[in-house]
């Protein structure tokens, strides 16, 4: 039957606080306000108009926006909990989630940590130790061999009980290095000198581990939830398999220092996982459950698994001790809010289901949208949100067939101090195909702009047949590479659509812009009307998605429509003469239009009909109807157009004219250095008037604790320096500009055969 | 609150739309056969100043603005547009000056292409030299065609922009360009004048300003000059090797660097010409001058909007205006494109002027004044994209009766302060023993007075015939109306070519008779053919337009567009009282 999620009565919390940010601590927060739990947020001082502050009934800051002066003090946590008189702390997940350290002290304290006991904690955090405590109850783990043991005979035999294929790793090992593959037993010797010869020469030290190799695993994971009163359920698995690596850049480009750190991160987790059996699904559930047991866990958890696609075995990875991103599937699809269990777990209440009561209900999807360049290797990238509009009839921290959990807002900043997570999507529905569906179109209806996203990657996931069909393994994404994060042409309409967008918006903008008069009857119509003639105006603009340049000519017809074509070059004359003495908008070809050329030549396209609306763009384009949305802003020297139009988001750019008087001439020279991204400055090479090489390294920005090393575009003299250490840097700020060595003149007329209006 | 009610009371039908003022298609019938006939007539016509205007367009041909382009120089029009607000009109004026004025030497557009645009909201009048026609030098056209626009701006009080890029005088043709009152020396005392009145005086120099040319950003109130490509020297290298036998590069002598850092010639550095566009628009920018003036008349802004509301909505824009936000106004409820059907193929055929009226004005409303009398002149109100205006119209032949009116109607309108629209189509005033003796001399000299002592904004439109003292009585170009245009199929002169040849073969009959020559039957027709054929290519608005006789040949379907846009400009200059002389009773 249905389930009922809340037990009745309020939890015996007097008061919350939540030691976190952004969505996790908003999504704690709705359920606390819901249960009548009075709460208090902290905040650094980067997230004083945040969100979670705003929701909170009582909030304190707690130091700078760095999270180790902030988020991670757990002694300033603490006092604000007891100046607030909070009875209880909710951790979130990442900052202090998993420091049993936190834990223990808000235990000392007499303060319900809302989590597991710091013992288990503990016990989870060490991987190996975890791992002999789960074979010990039974729970399979990953067959292999760790010991001190390294005479080659023993090793040969420990590899038979682990069985092939298996893969011998260098205990110091990383990155791949010192790792080789067996796929029987003739080839095990190879394999183990080889990766001895690569571990000695890469970290001097041969001993090597080895493991059972499954060739296609898939993740699945399960949500557990145990009580102080010895009982655990499981509320069912999560599959995690779309996932990729998630690499820190290490300062130095190249090199290794250290070992890389690696994580992986779940794309588009969903619940439950596909193709699995009712008997899979129970056995994998008790193993977990047994886990949690094995180490006295209380509250939610989550148990990681490695399944393996051939054979169907599964073993433990490891245990998360905290509310995970994901959980929102979870409460999706078992009608449960985790996080009220969770407070009153905390409370000391018993679990409010027993396993029997549980029951999956249809299947939910979560897609996490990130502030990143899935193009470029999943950069995390870092900016002001200008744009954040959720599909309609979205639902926010609860269950719905669309939930958004977002502590985001219009204008904040995303990236840069914290995790780059924009948000999280969670679609439900009364099986995997329809939810799917709906995800796609929710993935279509949403807008971010200001930032590069992953929302289209994520909506050609959702496209993709095998993924459609279900069960993927973790190499997916790789797999698919092409398809999922190839650039895609932009069509003949949207770009025309663009070119008339980019008019459009200059033309209102100069009408609310004008300082002075308002101008009367028809000067006040933007129609660029002129004598005797058609005005033409070239709008040139890139899609940098696809590297495309385009130089389309926009011409207006009598009639108020607009006629877009391909820029055919040679006369660059703009303003072109219509031999048309009426006033019909017939199409009237110039004839001698350039083939497809790199970027793809337009129409001539009628364009008519386009009303301007504050955010949107209505037009017919060639005779269809298209409704677009649209947002415009500068970044550096460029003026960046949005346009959503058929629920896909397209991103053009041309370059603004400005900056002349602030810095002269150099700086509208080639050797302008734009920071990638808004952060910190934390080292500077050189100085200004140094020789430098291209590609050598100018200066660091740290942003989201990643370190981005800039480099000279090309050899010459640092002009201008605009970095020291320590200054904190906006988006398109230019760090230092580099003049060529070769050129010799500075001011260069030309360059203004093209203008564009 | 009235407002609220009133359109109310539209809206409700508490009290019936008044439609009494609303013209009907006053007989002309797009889907008749005659229409059809008058509109390809038309069409012939325009395609003839389309193919005239292409031509000019290309300013000094392909060769010449290619290297232009190569220089890092745009053509005029490219620099207006990076200039004026985008989405704003450009009024320009004059396009066929200078057609055929110089055998040989083509000058398209005069060198020189001038006109009215908006820039940061406000109306600015731009002069932009066109260095591919005969490296932008001044003919005696170019100097009348910049005067011209200053006398607008002067009389519109609006700022002036000198994109400047000229070799100064045409050296060959001096006597034609430098000494007169109305030569060369005159454009800086303009600007001179205009500065003192208030009125600021901006120039752009964006190529060279040699020898006089040097006075224009001289002279102005502030300026730009663009590294490279902008010179400014009285005398230029040749000049000053001949007189002084020193040797010195154009850049040494004035460039940029020179005339911002040492001399103070010009204020403001450009790198190129789209930074120099812009620094001049930001100089616009400051010129904290009041807003539009006529921002406060009753018939500007929310008022506006609510009359219009009231009234219902009007026909879509079809004026060539058509783009942007749809206006507070009523459109026309027939199209402004079937004044292209208005004229008749056969030029005896009369047609009635309120034909055009009700394609030209908001709501094709038109409120007749003294409609019983004097019915070859038509006269009443009406409004242009809001803005009121009243109607002067030919109807026919002007009788003493229509000048009588006609002085009554436009001393009326200059009592109000409504704007007067001439729609000139006159053959003349009615002669004959009987006109003569009823004083049709006085009546007409009357309507002239009141014409010409009108401190209204004048607008005149030549939609056909433009003769003799006609002209004069309908605000011709001697009674400075603020902008005359001319349809295609107009023609202007003392008389019409049959009645010159008439009267010319008469005079020199009677002279050969009394000189007792014989005139054989054939030299007498080829007499008459040739006086004939030469009022008729000098009645031509190309020929007119050319000299500068008017602001510009437009396309009928244009002329909505065309007049809106020019009253506006007219009406940027404070109303002044007007005063008129002693009426002759």
């Amino acid at each position: 039957g249905p389930v009922v999620s809340a037990a009745p009565g309020r939890p015996a919390i007097s008061k919350l606080l939540v030691s976190n940010r952004g969505e996790i601590a908003c999504r704690v927060l709705t359920t606390a306000k819901r249960l009548g739990i009075p709460t208090v947020a902290v905040f650094s001082e980067a997230d004083r108009h945040s969100k979670h502050v705003a929701m909170a009934d009582e909030a304190y800051c707690i130091g700078p926006p760095a999270a180790r002066e902030s988020y991670l003090r757990s002694d300033r946590i603490l006092q604000v909990a007891e100046r607030s008189g909070a009875t209880a702390v909710h951790p979130g997940y990442g900052f202090l989630s998993e420091n049993s350290g936190f834990a223990a002290a808000c235990e000392e304290r007499g303060i319900a940590f809302v989590g597991p006991p710091a013992s288990a904690i503990l016990a989870m955090g060490d991987k190996s130790e975890a791992k002999a405590l789960m074979a010990a109850a039974s729970v399979p783990v990953v067959p292999g061999y760790h010991g001190e043991e390294q005479a080659e005979g023993r090793l040969q035999e420990e590899a038979g009980h682990v069985g092939y294929p298996l893969l011998v790793k260098a205990v110091m090992g990383g990155g791949g290095k010192g790792m080789k593959l067996a796929r029987d037993p003739a080839h095990f010797l190879d394999a183990l000198h080889s990766a001895r010869r690569e571990a000695l020469a890469a970290f001097g030290d041969d001993r090597v581990l080895l493991e059972r190799f499954i060739a296609r695993p898939r993740h699945i994971e399960v949500q557990v939830f145990a009580d102080s009163h010895g009982d655990a359920v499981y509320l069912f698995e999560r599959d995690c398999s779309v996932q990729r690596r998630h690499q820190k850049v290490s300062p130095a480009g190249q090199q290794h220092v250290g070992p890389c750190l690696k994580r992986r991160l779940p794309v588009l987790p969903e619940a439950p996982a596909p193709g699995i059996s009712g008997d899979f699904r129970r056995s994998i559930g008790e193993s977990a459950v047994a886990a949690a047991k094995a180490v006295g866990y209380r509250n939610a958890g989550t148990v990681e698994f490695m399944v393996d696609v051939e054979t169907g075995e599964y073993y433990f990875l490891e245990m998360n001790t905290r509310l995970q991103v994901e959980h929102p599937v979870s409460e999706a699809i078992s009608g449960v809010d985790l996080v009220e269990w969770q407070l009153r777990v905390a409370a000391g209440e018993p679990l409010p289901l027993r396993q029997e009561q549980l029951a999956i209900k249809g299947h939910a999807f979560e897609a996490r949208i990130y502030a990143e360049n899935p193009e470029n290797g999943f950069l995390p990238a870092g900016g002001r949100v200008l744009r954040w509009r959720v599909p309609p009839g979205a639902a926010f921290f609860q269950n719905a067939p669309l939930r958004v959990d977002s502590g985001v807002q219009e204008g904040d900043t995303v990236g840069v101090n914290y995790d780059p997570m924009i948000a999280k999507l969670v679609v439900h529905g009364p099986d995997r195909r329809a939810a799917l569906a709906s995800l796609h179109s929710a993935l279509q209806q949403l807008q971010v702009s200001g930032l590069p996203t992953n929302v289209e990657f994520m909506k050609r996931i959702t496209q993709n047949s095998e993924f459609q069909q279900g069960a993927v393994d973790t190499s997916f994404i790789a797999k698919h590479e092409a398809e999922l994060l190839g650039a895609q042409p932009v069509g003949g309409g949207v770009l025309a659509l663009a070119a008339v967008a980019f008019l459009r918006i200059a033309e209102a903008r100069a009408q609310e812009g004008a300082p002075t008069a308002q101008l009367p009857g028809p000067w006040a119509l933007s129609s660029s009307f002129r004598v005797n003639h058609q005005f033409s105006c070239p709008v040139a603009f890139s899609h940098p998605r696809s590297g495309a340049q385009h130089e389309l000519v926009v011409a207006f017809e009598r009639d108020g429509s607009r006629l877009v074509s391909t820029h055919t070059g040679g006369t660059a004359a703009s303003e072109h003469k219509s031999g048309r003495s009426s006033g019909s908008s017939g199409s009237s070809h110039d004839g001698d239009q350039q083939g497809a050329g790199s970027g793809g030549s337009v129409g001539p396209l009628v364009v008519s009909g386009a009303e301007l609306g504050a955010d949107s763009l209505t037009a017919e384009v060639d005779g269809q109807r298209l409704q677009a949305s649209w947002c415009l802003h500068s970044h550096g020297d460029e003026e960046v157009l949005d346009l959503w139009v058929g629920g896909s988001q397209h991103q053009f750019r041309r370059p603004v004219v400005r900056r002349w008087l602030r810095s002269g001439a150099a700086a509208q020279a080639a050797g302008s250095v734009l920071t990638p991204m808004p952060g910190r400055i934390v080292k500077v090479f050189v100085e200004q008037g140094a020789a430098v090489e291209e590609g050598a390294p100018l200066v660091v920005v740290e942003a989201m604790k990643m370190e981005h090393t800039v480099h000279a575009p090309c050899t010459g003299t640092v002009a201008e320096l605009h970095s020291f250490v320590g200054a904190q840097v906006e988006d398109g700020h230019v760090l230092a500009v580099v003049a060529p060595a070769a050129a010799g003149t500075a001011g260069v007329p030309g360059e203004a055969a093209a203008a564009t209006a | 609150i009235y407002l609220i009610a009133r359109q109310c009371r539209g809206v409700a039908g508490l009290a019936p739309l008044d439609e009494s003022t609303v013209l009907n298609s006053c007989g002309v019938e797009p889907f008749s056969e005659g229409f059809r006939r008058n509109q390809n007539q038309m069409d012939g016509l325009i395609a003839q100043l389309d193919a005239d205007i292409a031509h000019v367009l290309q300013g000094g041909g392909p060769k010449a603005v290619q290297r232009h382009h190569q220089r890092g120089k745009l053509l005029p029009r490219e620099r207006i547009k990076l200039l004026l607000d985008p989405g704003s009109p450009f009024l320009e004026l004059s396009q066929l000056a200078g057609k055929g004025l110089y055998g040989h030497d083509d000058v398209p557009a005069g060198g020189i292409v001038t006109g009215i645009g908006a820039v940061h909201g406000r109306l600015t009048a731009i002069v932009a030299n066109d260095a591919t026609v005969k490296g932008g030098t001044y003919y005696p056209v170019t100097v009348k065609k910049h005067l011209r626009l200053q006398e607008v701006a002067q009389r519109c009080r609006l700022p002036c922009v000198y994109l400047v890029d000229s070799g100064g005088a045409n050296l060959p043709r001096q006597a034609d360009v430098f000494p007169d009152r109305d030569h060369f020396g005159r454009i800086f005392y303009n600007q001179a004048r205009m500065s003192a009145e208030g009125i600021p005086q901006v120039a752009v120099v964006l190529g060279s300003c040699t020898a006089g040319g040097a006075y224009v950003p001289a002279m102005a109130d502030e300026s730009v000059i663009v590294r490279g490509n902008g010179t400014i020297f009285l005398g230029g290298p040749p000049l000053v090797k001949a007189a002084t036998g020193e040797d010195v590069s154009a850049e040494e002598l004035g460039g940029a660097e020179l005339h911002c850092t040492t001399s103070g010639v010009t204020d403001h550095l450009a790198e190129n010409e789209q930074h120099a566009l812009s620094l001049a628009r930001s100089i616009l920018a400051t010129l904290n001058l009041p807003p539009y003036p006529a921002a406060g008349a009753p018939w500007a802004g929310q008022q506006q909007q609510q009359w219009t509301a009231a009234c219902g909505g009007g026909a879509a824009a079809a004026d060539g205006l058509a783009g942007g936000s749809s206006g507070a106004w009523e459109e026309p409820r027939f199209s402004p494109e079937e004044l292209r059907g208005m004229i008749p193929a056969d030029p005896k055929q009369p047609f009635d002027v309120r034909a055009v009226l009700a394609r030209l004005l908001d709501g094709s409303r038109f409120q007749e004044f003294k409609a019983q009398y004097g019915k070859t002149l038509v006269t009443g109100f009406g409004r242009l994209y809001g803005m009121p205006v009243s109607v002067v119209a030919n109807n026919g032949v002007l009788f003493s009766e229509a000048a009588l009116k006609g002085a009554h109607f436009v001393q009326l309108c200059s009592q109000r302060g409504v704007p007067l629209l001439f729609l000139q189509n006159i053959s003349g005033f009615m002669v004959g023993r009987k006109y003569e003796a009823g004083g049709i001399a006085k009546d007409g000299a009357k309507m002239v007075m009141a014409v010409a002592n009108a401190e209204v904004p004048k607008l005149t439109l030549i939609i056909g015939g433009s003769f003799g003292a006609g002209n004069y009585g309908m605000c011709g170009r001697a009674y400075s109306p603020d902008f005359l245009y001319m349809w295609p199929n107009a023609r202007i002169s003392v008389m019409g070519g049959e009645q010159a040849a008439t009267v010319l073969h008469l005079v020199e009959l009677e002279k050969r008779r009394r000189e007792g020559k014989p005139w054989p039957e054939e030299d007498q027709e080829e007499f008459r053919r040739r006086i004939r054929e030469r009022y008729d290519a000098e009645g031509e608005p190309a020929f007119a337009s050319a000299r500068l006789w008017d602001d510009g040949v437009i396309r009928p379907q244009d002329s909505r567009a065309v007049l809106g846009l020019s009253l506006a400009a007219a009406l940027n200059r404070p109303l002044r009282p007007s005063r008129f002389g002693v009426f002759r009773m």
